[in-house]
């Protein structure tokens, strides 16, 4: 029986392994200039991480698009956690990514400076557990994620939670924004490295609208170094042969044809698409996750009666996070980078996820 | 955000399985998947398993990236070959 363990996993962070790729990769005749997106938090991390941009051929382009859930959280949605914090015996939770970010000049960091019960979870199971624990309290989850953190909150949502727990769901989909991308693009994108952890819920087949709609090559890629590289030349290799164009899955080890279609049922029967707010991108049709009316009573917005400020700014002036999530700019381009927006003190969203773009490229920045 | 971890299930109750990975020892969900056995490796995300992974293909993916590099050793310079 073969183990997954560090002696295999070492195997895809092997150097020596990645110079061939990278030869073919330099060697593979495609036109000029090619422009590729990724569209995960997790690559953009791995990507700068391993500086394997610098290994690509000056030619070739790999952007970041909207792939970090908390960076196209809109301001509006943070809005509403905040009116609820304020809600008399209202515990708020959330995943430790959104504490800091921005929604006007305030965020959940600085409520809880200011007194408010705001606790970070790490899985939405702990803050079921915290209103089990806590029956004279209410306990509000922000919820935030892509289809991989969908499904985990479905099931939670589903294992009979107490009364006195809700949500604020600020989940959202990744196929209608790679549509939306296709759709209002210039036509310069060239092919996409498909997100592997929200591809192991949508399988290969969650794509095929790549192939039969928009004849655009895809690659589901894992995270380490060398199934990024694979992933990459995937792509560019697709590219070289021409049409027809396909989603490809070189992630197998952890994506399957079909998906999870245990996860996707969870999922479809507690929740419903919706036209949805991405921060810097706009309205994406059907591409938020909504509470269905007979699961209303999990609904903190209508619980609480909270109300959706459509005046909360999402991106502040001289903040380029709205082109850096859309792929039409590089973190480096904005004059804050690493001046008045660093990690430690973020001004926009794409530097406060560990995952934001910004966040990555300040990580691993090179001198 | 969608970091997802590998580990091993070394105990099953009902939907709580206990994994293992590197002597680190986590109570997680599998609401998300069937038929999961002890001993198999899934893909951990926010508590709950999202996949299994499967270790055959994990290193079938390890013998193709062997194989270019088998078929570009001959022209690296000697270092690194």
């Amino acid at each position: 029986m073969v183990e997954i363990d560090d002696n295999l996993l070492a195997q895809f962070h092997d150097p020596r392994l990645a110079l061939p790729l990278v030869r073919r990769l330099q060697d593979t005749v495609i036109k000029e200039p090619l422009r590729l997106m990724h569209v995960c938090g997790t690559h953009e991390h791995a990507l700068a991480k391993a500086g394997l941009r610098s290994l690509l051929p000056p030619h070739m382009r790999l952007v970041a698009g909207p792939g970090c859930p908390v960076c196209v959280c809109p301001a509006g949605d943070i809005d509403l956690a905040l009116q609820a914090c304020a809600v008399s015996k209202v515990i708020l939770t959330t995943f430790g990514d959104m504490f800091r970010v921005p929604s006007g000049d305030t965020s959940l960091e600085v409520k809880k400076a200011e007194g408010n019960d705001i606790r970070v979870v790490y899985s939405p199971w702990d803050a079921v557990n915290l209103a089990r624990q806590n029956p004279g309290s209410e306990v509000v989850f922000m919820a935030v994620g892509f289809e991989t953190t969908a499904g985990p909150i479905a099931a939670s949502l589903l294992d009979d939670p107490p009364p006195n727990f809700s949500i604020i769901s600020s989940l959202r989909l990744v196929p209608p924004a790679l549509r939306l991308l296709l759709d209002s693009g210039d036509g310069t994108l060239d092919g996409f490295i498909l997100p592997g952890h929200v591809s192991t819920v949508l399988g290969r087949t969650g794509y095929l609208f790549l192939e039969t709609e928009y004849q655009v090559p895809g690659v589901i890629a894992g995270f380490e170094p060398l199934d990024l590289l694979r992933g990459i030349l995937g792509l560019v290799s697709q590219i070289a042969q021409g049409p027809p164009f396909r989603v490809e899955n070189l992630y197998k080890r952890a994506v399957s044809e079909e998906g999870n279609r245990k996860a996707r049922e969870l999922m479809a029967r507690i929740f419903q698409t919706t036209d949805s707010n991405w921060r810097g991108i706009g309205r994406i049709p059907r591409s938020g996750l909504l509470l269905r009316e007979e699961y209303s009573r999990l609904d903190a917005v209508s619980k609480f009666g909270l109300k959706y400020n459509q005046e909360a700014v999402d991106v502040l002036p001289g903040c380029i996070c709205h082109l850096v999530i859309m792929g039409e700019a590089e973190s480096e381009d904005c004059p804050l980078f690493g001046k008045q927006c660093t990690p430690r003190r973020p001004f926009g969203p794409c530097m406060v996820s560990s995952e934001g773009t910004c966040r990555a490229r300040y990580q691993y920045r090179t001198v | 955000m969608c970091l997802a971890i590998p580990m091993k299930v070394a105990k099953i109750d009902g939907l709580r399985a206990v994994v293992v990975s590197g002597g680190i020892e986590k109570e997680i969900r599998l609401d998300l998947l069937e038929d999961v056995r002890v001993g198999e490796y899934v893909l951990i995300h926010t508590g709950y398993a999202i996949e299994k992974l499967d270790p055959e293909e994990a290193l079938e993916t390890i013998d193709l990236i062997k194989q270019v590099y088998q078929a570009g050793r001959s022209g690296l310079p000697e270092e690194h070959a």
